[in-house]
């Protein structure tokens, strides 16, 4: 199995064998990180732009330690945008940074479709870092790893997505990613925020949280976010928590250890209990971990990939 | 100015006119139909095995000006209209200033006469400025030339202002063109609701925020004995509603526009903004039910809603991408393809929806190949197979969704009150 694609843009457009490509090679980088000089030069000379237009700390951080381990450059461009942005379009950003003879955009950006507009009007690689409610696929990839490690396979797993499944990129990844694998996902939350046919994506439905846990493997909670203009549509937060929460009560009445994950930042007392964000079922930091070497491995694919088809091009 | 149509099959369906024959044309009317004609005429078309048919009336188009004439002119407009075989369009009134005055509408006209190639004739607003509040003067608009109402682009909310809409309509003896749509339930969607806005993240624009305002809209002009005619019918509900409205007796027309009954919501994957239009791509299902509603005769029209957009509103993000497409030039070729090579429709029959009945709807005395009619026709070599390119069009703006799609039938000439205003050379 060879790597090809020049971009990485969702976990819908990757095949089964390329996303364990993707596993297989973090696998391989993740030693990196403990070693005392935490520094491959597989992307020596290599220049990766983190183009976000959404702020978001964690996911631009995790990029940027991943591209410095692999000794790429790093340039970070943080962009404020408003709902009507005046000015130079997202292909006139990415043609100015591909001219300055970048390698790799990664990009963060509110609206769904964003990476691969990007994509397709650029010879550089781009790397979806999530795009509106659309993909965040290197999260799910991260997710999937830790699983994997955890649990030693994918195939035959029960996996389940609770929280606000209508607004989110992560669930999306994660779906595509479970189900390729062979995984069986549910997705629970209240009626509202399970969008229109998300069954034909091959995830049951539930709205019952004791459900969603009971044949569980794993729980991957995402973040409640109430500050979303749909105010009508959000069941008040302490009300959330008693209906969804994820707590040691519910985790106990199952036969087998949950495991629990979640994209961060948690809001505690909303999404879980803080016993269990901090207990012994979550492998949350170790998410954050492993976001490292997931993200270097994409990040090596697709350059060696997009270098390839450079020499082809050249012939 | 004598013009000789040599060996055409000519089909006119409003005469119930197919036959192998000649047409000589006399400045801008036929002078005659028949076999073998000898005349002297300058210019000659050699037509066997082509056809020729009424010039296309085009009843649902953008032309941009004055406003906008970055994304269209009357002028580059009509350009394509003929490329398509279009000899007629209905300039829709969203321009700026917008259709709502006799001023506005002689300030298009003076435009329309020094620079436009076909017919182009006048759908005035229903609202001043289209705000929805406050009624244009419809007996005004209509003598100085409007040939319809209609807020395109939007639908009237206030229930009150819409049904004094279709008194002062049915007064002045114009229809009016209804743009359904009940923006409480689409507001800031931006593609069919439903599996792919969930798969794709986008915020879905729902069948019913159209099939409601149907329903409203046919229950005013009911009340009010207007003619009402429903542009760009995209869902199953909405012809549901419709065919129900025709057997109660209700003085309604309908039209769709080839995307509808071409593509589907799935078009979207990979976030193309030329498959972005309103109301948007729905289901299979709702394409499957435009073809039998063309077929069963429900929907009476077929409209390319021609929007013109340039490529920086289109080029953008998805979300923020302008709704609309262009579709006078494949307008013919997509509906020949997708509904007479596919057995839905024959040649009259498909002929009757881009010629006869928009001309009825109109008021117009064209879409027809007679004597002593205008002299507007397209010829078109059915058979042609063709791959849409951006480079094939006249329009100003290349916002189609059908590039890269093969079509039968190619337009070769278009004649326009007599003239040859195109001819693919
Ligand atoms: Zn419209």
């Amino acid at each position: 199995m060879v790597w090809t694609k020049k971009d990485l843009l969702g976990l819908e457009y990757l095949s089964r064998e390329e996303i364990e490509l993707i596993l297989s090679t973090a696998d391989s980088f993740k030693e990196v990180s403990t070693r005392e000089i935490k520094k491959v030069p597989a992307l020596r000379g290599k220049t990766v732009v983190n183009l976000f237009y959404e702020p978001s700390t964690r996911t631009r951080v995790s990029f940027e330690v991943a591209a410095k381990r692999l000794s790429a450059d790093v340039i970070n461009i943080a962009t404020e945008t408003s709902s009507v942005r005046k000015g130079e379009t997202l292909i006139d950003t990415g043609k100015n940074i591909q001219a300055l003879n970048a390698d790799i955009i990664v990009m963060r950006h509110n609206c769904s479709g964003a990476a691969h507009m990007l994509a397709r009007s650029l010879d550089i690689s781009v790397v979806n870092g999530g795009d509106g409610w659309h993909e965040h696929p290197t999260q799910a990839l991260l997710d999937i790893f830790t699983l994997k490690e955890k649990l030693g396979r994918i195939e035959g797993l029960n996996v389940s997505i609770v929280g606000d499944i209508a607004h989110s990129r992560v669930a999306r990844s994660n779906i595509w990613g479970l189900t390729k694998l062979g995984g069986n996902v549910t997705v629970c939350a209240p009626k509202m925020l399970i969008p229109d046919g998300i069954e034909k994506m091959g995830v049951k439905i539930t709205n019952n949280i004791e459900s969603a846990l009971k044949n569980a493997d794993a729980v991957n909670v995402l973040r409640m976010q109430f500050e979303r203009d749909e105010k009508d549509a959000f069941p008040k937060q302490l009300e959330y928590f008693r209906e969804f929460g994820i707590t040691k009560e519910r985790l106990n009445k199952s036969a087998k250890k949950i495991i629990v994950m979640h994209p961060g930042p948690i809001n505690r007392g909303i999404e879980m209990s803080s016993d269990v964000a901090d207990g012994d079922n979550s492998v949350i930091l170790e998410q954050v971990t492993n976001g490292i070497a997931v993200r270097m491995a994409v990040l090596f694919l697709v350059a060696q990939a997009n270098e390839r088809r450079k020499n082809e091009t050249v012939d | 100015m004598k013009l000789l149509i040599k060996d055409a099959r000519i089909i006119s369906p409003a005469d119930k006119l197919d036959q192998i024959a000649d047409i000589l044309i006399d400045g801008s009317k036929i002078l005659k139909i028949g076999k073998n004609i000898k005349a002297g005429a300058p210019k000659i078309i050699d037509a066997a095995n082509k056809i020729a048919v009424p010039g296309l009336i085009d009843m649902h188009v953008h032309l941009r000006e004055p406003g906008r004439e970055d994304k269209e002119t009357v002028q580059s407009g009509t350009l394509a209209a003929a490329k398509g075989g279009v000899t007629s369009v209905l300039a829709m009134p969203n321009t700026d200033p917008a259709m709502d005055s006799a001023g506005n509408i002689k300030l298009l006209k003076d435009i329309i006469q020094k620079t436009a190639n076909v017919n182009v004739f006048i759908c005035g607003a229903i609202t001043k400025e289209r705000k929805g509040k406050e009624l244009v003067d419809i007996a005004a608009l209509k003598k100085s030339g409007a040939l319809a109402i209609s807020e395109d682009g939007n639908s009237v909310d206030d229930d009150n202002v819409m049904f004094s809409a279709f008194k002062a309509a049915k007064k002045a003896g114009v229809p009016v063109i209804c743009h359904c749509e009940d923006l409480s339930l689409s507001a800031g969607g931006v593609i069919n609701a439903g599996f792919y806005s969930t798969k794709l993240g986008l915020r879905g624009i729902s069948r019913e925020s159209e099939y409601k305002r149907v329903s409203r809209d046919i229950n005013l002009a009911k009340k009010s004995g207007s003619h009402i005619h429903i542009a760009h019918v995209s869902s199953k509900e909405s012809i549901e509603l419709i065919a129900e409205a025709k057997k109660t007796g209700v003085n309604i027309t309908a039209e769709t526009a080839p995307h509808y009954f071409t593509l589907d919501e799935s078009a979207v994957e990979g976030f193309d903004t030329n498959m972005k239009m309103n109301p948007p791509l729905r289901r299979k299902e709702d394409l499957l039910a435009l073809r039998g509603a063309l077929k069963e005769g429900i929907i009476d029209i077929i409209a390319s809603d021609h929007a013109p957009h340039t490529e920086n509103e289109k080029e953008i993000e998805f979300e923020r991408a302008a709704f609309g497409v262009i579709g006078l030039e494949t307008l013919l070729a997509v509906s020949y393809t997708e509904l007479v090579k596919t057995k839905i429709l024959d040649w009259p029959q498909l002929l009757m929806k881009l010629t006869v009945n928009p001309a009825r709807v109109l008021g117009l005395k064209k879409g027809l190949v007679k004597e002593g009619e205008d002299a507007d026709i397209a010829i078109v070599s059915p058979e042609t197979e063709w791959v849409v390119e951006k480079e094939f069009f006249l329009s100003k703006s290349k916002n189609s969704p059908f590039i890269n799609k093969k079509l039968f039938g190619l337009v070769e000439y278009t004649i326009c009150k007599g003239s040859i205003v195109y001819s693919k050379g």
